[in-house]
Parts: C-alpha cells; structure tokens; sequence
C-alpha cells in the first residue's frame, strides 16, 4: 500500500505553489496513493538485468555545435504573457526568494 | 531583528572552529546557451537574447552545448577532478519566475567531473589543499527586478519583472568537500580559494570571471564547532558575495556571529543568509530547502554524456600551468625577492606583469611599473589597471627608458599621453615632443648659460662642494622643459669644472 500522507500531499501543494482545500487534500492523497501503488507493479515486473533509464533510446552525447542562432523578438517572447511590462513579463511579487 | 552582537574574532577562534565549504558558480563565456542557440549575451534589450528553449515553451526541446560540455571537462581536469564515464542532467524542480520552466536543468546524481583539489596560496605564502566534491553542468537563471518596494527587493514589492536574457546561460557549479583546519586563516582562505578559481578559469579562457558582473558567484558555507569537541555546528549560506574583499569580509562576519550566538547558548538557524556590501552585515533569508523538496529526476529530454577517452586526454594535454606553479616558475625567473613577489601577485598584477615581461621588458622595470605609476594613476580613478593602458604599451615605455629616449619624469607624462588615448607611447613622445634631449651641444649651451647666471657654482665644485652642481642642474633642467637626462647634465657640468 502506499505511503503517501495528507501531510506530503500539502507540502507538495506549497512547494508547486498550488492552493488546496482540506476536500481537495483528502482526494488527491488517495488518488495520488493509488498513482504511487500503480508505478510500483512496474518494478515487480522488471527483473535485475533491465537497468533503469531515463530515456526510451539508447543514445548518448547528442551534442549542437557553439553556434548563434535564431532567437526571438522581444514582442514574440512577451506574445503569450498574461501581463508585461518594459520589455519584460510581468509577475506576482508574493513568489518568496529567489532559489 | 536589530543588530546582532558580535564577538571579537579573536576571541571567536579561541572558543570555536570554523568549518568551511563553497559553492563557486562560473559562467561560461561560450557563443551560445547551454540548451539552446541563443546568444550567450545578457545585456541588451530585454527578452532579446532568448530562443523557444529558454522560455521553455511547449514542443521546444533542449540540446546540449558541445562546447560547454568541453569547457566543463577542462575545468574539471583544471580542478584535479575525475571526468565521469557516464554523467546525466537532472531537473531540479522550484517554483519560482527565475526560469520559465519551473525547474533548472542541473546535474545531481551523476555529475561530469568528481573528486579532485585545488591548491590555494595565503598571503604570506602558506599553501593549502582545498578538497573538491564535484563540478557539475547547470544553466543560469533569469534576472528579476522587483517594483514597488522603497528598497528595491522583494519585500514590499508590488510586482516583479522578468528578463530571461540570462536564463539558460552555461554555468559550472564547483562544490568543495567540507574544508577542516582552515582556523583563523578561514576568511583569507575563502579568498584566497575563490581567487585561485578565477585563476583558473581565466588560465582556461572559459568565463570572462569578472565577479561583479556575476560571471563568477561564491556562496560560502560556514559553521562553527566548538573547540575540541569534534561535532559539526549548523551551517549557514552566505550569498550575495560579488567581490574578493566580500568573500573575506562575510567569513570573517559570520564568525563573529554565530559565535557571538552559540557563547550566549543560542542555536544556529540552517539558512541562506544575505551579503550586504553597504552595511558589512549578512541578513537571514529563505530556510535552506532539503534537497527532498528539488524532486531532483533525470531530465528526460536529455541524453548522457559519454567523453571519450580522446577527448579528455585532448583537453587534459591542452591544459595551461596551474596558477600555483606558474606562480612558482616566473619568481624563479624573474629572481624577485618574497615580498616583490607578494606585492604583484596580491595587487592581481601577475598577468600583465607575465605579458609586459614577454613582449621585451625586464621584470623589475616591468614590475616597477605597474605597482607604482600605473597603480596610483588606477586607484586614482577607481578603475582596473589592467583598463588604462596594455602590457604591449608599458613595454614599449619601458624600452624608450632604457633606450635614454625618456626619463622616468618624462616616461610619466608619456603614460598619462597613452592613457588619454594620444596612441603607443613613440607617438605620445611623437607628438607631444617629449624625447629627452641627448644632444650634447644643446645640453652644454644651456649649461653654460646657467654656470654664467651663477659664477660661483663651479669655484665651489673645485673645492669639493659637488652638491653644489644641484643648482646648476635644477636650472638646465628647467631650461630643457625636463627633457634631459639629469645624469648626463651632471656628468657634463662636472667636466666643466675640470
């Protein structure tokens, strides 16, 4: 059975910065339980010899060259903000500090 | 909270030990991003210099940067460090609008350059091993600017805005192993290492390492253990340090402080703590977030990074002289005493010292040079030496002195002529008509001149008086506008009292 607490659930909510009422907790902890109990079958299944991967291709050392190239306008990067001003996006200043 | 008491220093070290460690960011100064095309250029318009990529807007996809993953390896190797076989890039997941994402594109559990140490030298010449944890791969985030607030920071403020220019440029994050033993040397060693990185990195030719634009960013770990008794204090982060003299200061702060605290029997909070040039005072910031709270997972839109053996024996051969043995190798050369060396090495002069000296100077005129005249004149201005004139230029100065072109008197006022952009210093001399005058016929007619204004000069030189011929030589002096070598005036007005 899975792990997931009320308490994990709220932690996760304020770390992604997601408002959530006690109901909406309660719910996503047994949704988010039985995510978790889901995932888990996978490991029943994977003998020793799969190794983990992050990544579905066995590729490595994809690589550009340090070359300069299209960027975007300044009206194209601000296109899809909600808010912007002075060339910049404009955003809610009660974020917290900077990482 | 008002103003913290501090103990004295050393008061401090009798009672505690201080226990280090540093996280030192380097930009690096590749044409593009780490993930994308853009320029890696953050001045400028903002929201210019920025691709789908470094919005992170849907469908775009990351590549990684060939060039920094070479920049990486040197550095690494630079650092001692051993290159991972197999080295993959993380999400480090945070809600903040630094980066668009929500999360930086980092490295976590399998950075590219591991284990390795860095030699650092004190002031007075002691050297000390610095161990290294890692050098990891990570972009840069954007810049915010917070509006609204009286002070210009978050506090207060009414809204932020959000220029991605700098978002995604290449960053390595270097971390040190918990550094013991540094005692009350700590706040000259945090120096002294973050000094020696930006040796390195401008030795490699890999970030522009100027630390208050940000190309090189220090974060210092410190805590304090009680004298003998082996246990671990609580650490704090101190960010926000953009000068050498800052990295030393906020040490030497941070001591005071936490000691100051643990003596009154209080706790040390586990925090980030903010850097005040103005005040010379950290402040508290965020509590530092458990690593639990990243959600660190390999970023799947990422492959691993595989260097092979070639390419890291390749970047290891072209590795320039480790700035300690560098160090070591030009005082030899040069034969400059201790403290001559000292003197250059800690006005950071070493480099255009090196450069002046290898376009045809000598060491002493070279040195004599750029800690006096230039020096002064830099201070004066509040500006680098190294941004009013080039070693090309104090060599050629330096060669017109021997030559007998100039005086040192007159070599000064060419300098001044090369500084305001007059051209080299043969056409300052040029054109401002600054030669020195090694026409004998002229030096002697003016010579003459002032031996007849005052008779009595060359009676006394015959009777042994040979100061006397000061006078003599301050008047021919004056006549030939300093243009004349004062010991060849001497020698000739001492031949006219024979």
């Amino acid at each position: 059975m899975s792990e997931i607490t009320a308490e994990q659930v709220a932690h996760l909510a304020h770390l992604a910065r997601i408002e959530l009422s006690p109901e909406e907790i309660e719910s996503l902890t047994k949704e988010l339980g039985s995510i978790v109990d889901n995932v888990a079958k996978v490991t029943e299944v994977a003998t020793p010899n799969v190794p983990a991967t992050s990544h579905p291709i066995p590729l490595v050392n994809i690589f550009r060259p340090d070359v300069v190239g299209e960027t975007l306008t300044q009206e194209q990067a601000l296109r899809g903000a909600p808010e912007h001003a002075e060339g910049r996006f404009k955003v809610s200043a009660i974020l917290g500090e900077e990482q | 909270m008002a103003k913290p008491d501090l103990m004295d220093f050393d008061r401090a070290l009798e009672l505690y030990e201080p226990v280090l460690g540093f996280e030192v960011h380097v930009e690096l100064n590749t044409a593009t991003k780490m993930f994308s095309d853009a320029p890696n250029y953050f001045g400028g318009e903002p929201n210019t210099n920025i691709t789908p990529v470094d919005l992170g807007l849907p469908g775009s996809l990351p590549v990684v940067n060939e060039q920094a993953i070479r920049y990486s390896i040197s550095l690494g190797l630079a650092l001692g460090c051993s290159i991972a076989e197999s080295s993959r890039f993380a999400r480090k997941n945070y809600f903040y609008p630094d980066l668009a994402k929500n999360y930086q594109i980092s490295q976590y559990d399998e950075p590219i350059a591991y284990r390795g140490s860095v030699d650092v030298e004190l002031e007075d010449g002691r050297s000390f091993t610095i161990p290294i944890e890692r050098a990891h791969m990570e972009e840069d985030a954007g810049k915010l600017t917070h509006v609204g607030g009286s002070t210009g920071r978050i506090q207060g403020a009414e809204y932020s805005l959000v220029d991605y220019n700098r978002a995604g440029v290449p960053l390595v994050e270097i971390v040190t192993d918990i550094i013991y033993g540094a005692d009350r040397d700590a706040p000259e060693l945090a120096k002294a290492y973050v000094s020696t990185i930006r040796d390195i990195v401008v030795a490699l030719g890999i970030s522009d390492a100027r630390m208050e634009r940000g190309n090189l960013r220090c974060d210092a770990n410190i805590s304090l253990s009680p004298r003998g008794s082996g246990i671990l204090g609580t650490r704090t982060e101190t960010k926000n340090v953009n000068s050498l003299r800052s990295v030393e200061r906020a040490i030497r702060y941070e001591i005071q402080r936490q000691a100051a605290i643990l003596s009154a029997g209080g706790t040390i909070t586990q925090e980030t703590r903010h850097w005040h040039e103005d005040t010379g005072r950290t402040s508290a910031g965020r509590p530092k977030s458990d690593a639990d709270d990243y959600r660190y997972f390999p970023e799947p839109d990422l492959l691993p990074v595989q260097p092979s053996t070639e390419l890291i024996e390749e970047l290891r051969a072209a590795l320039p002289e480790a700035p300690a043995l560098r160090r070591r190798r030009l005082k030899a050369e040069w034969g400059f005493t201790d403290l001559e060396f000292r003197d250059v090495v800690n006005s950071g002069l070493l480099n255009e010292l090196a450069e002046t000296v290898a376009a045809g100077a000598s060491p002493q005129a070279a040195r004599k040079w750029w800690t006096g005249e230039i020096a002064r004149l830099a201070n004066a201005a509040g500006v680098d030496s190294s941004s009013l004139v080039t070693a090309q230029q104090v060599a050629e100065l330096i060669e017109l002195v021997e030559a007998g072109t100039l005086t040192d008197r007159l070599a000064r006022q060419v300098l001044e002529g090369v500084i305001a952009g007059e051209g080299s210093p043969a056409q300052v001399v040029d054109t401002r008509g600054l030669a020195v005058v090694s026409d004998d016929t002229a030096l002697l007619a003016a010579i003459d001149e002032a031996l007849a204004a005052q008779p009595d000069v060359l009676a006394k030189i015959r009777d042994g008086k040979v100061q006397a011929a000061g006078a003599v030589i301050g008047a021919v002096m004056k006549a030939m506008r300093g243009q004349a070598d004062a010991a060849r005036v001497r020698e000739l007005v001492l031949e006219r009292a024979k």
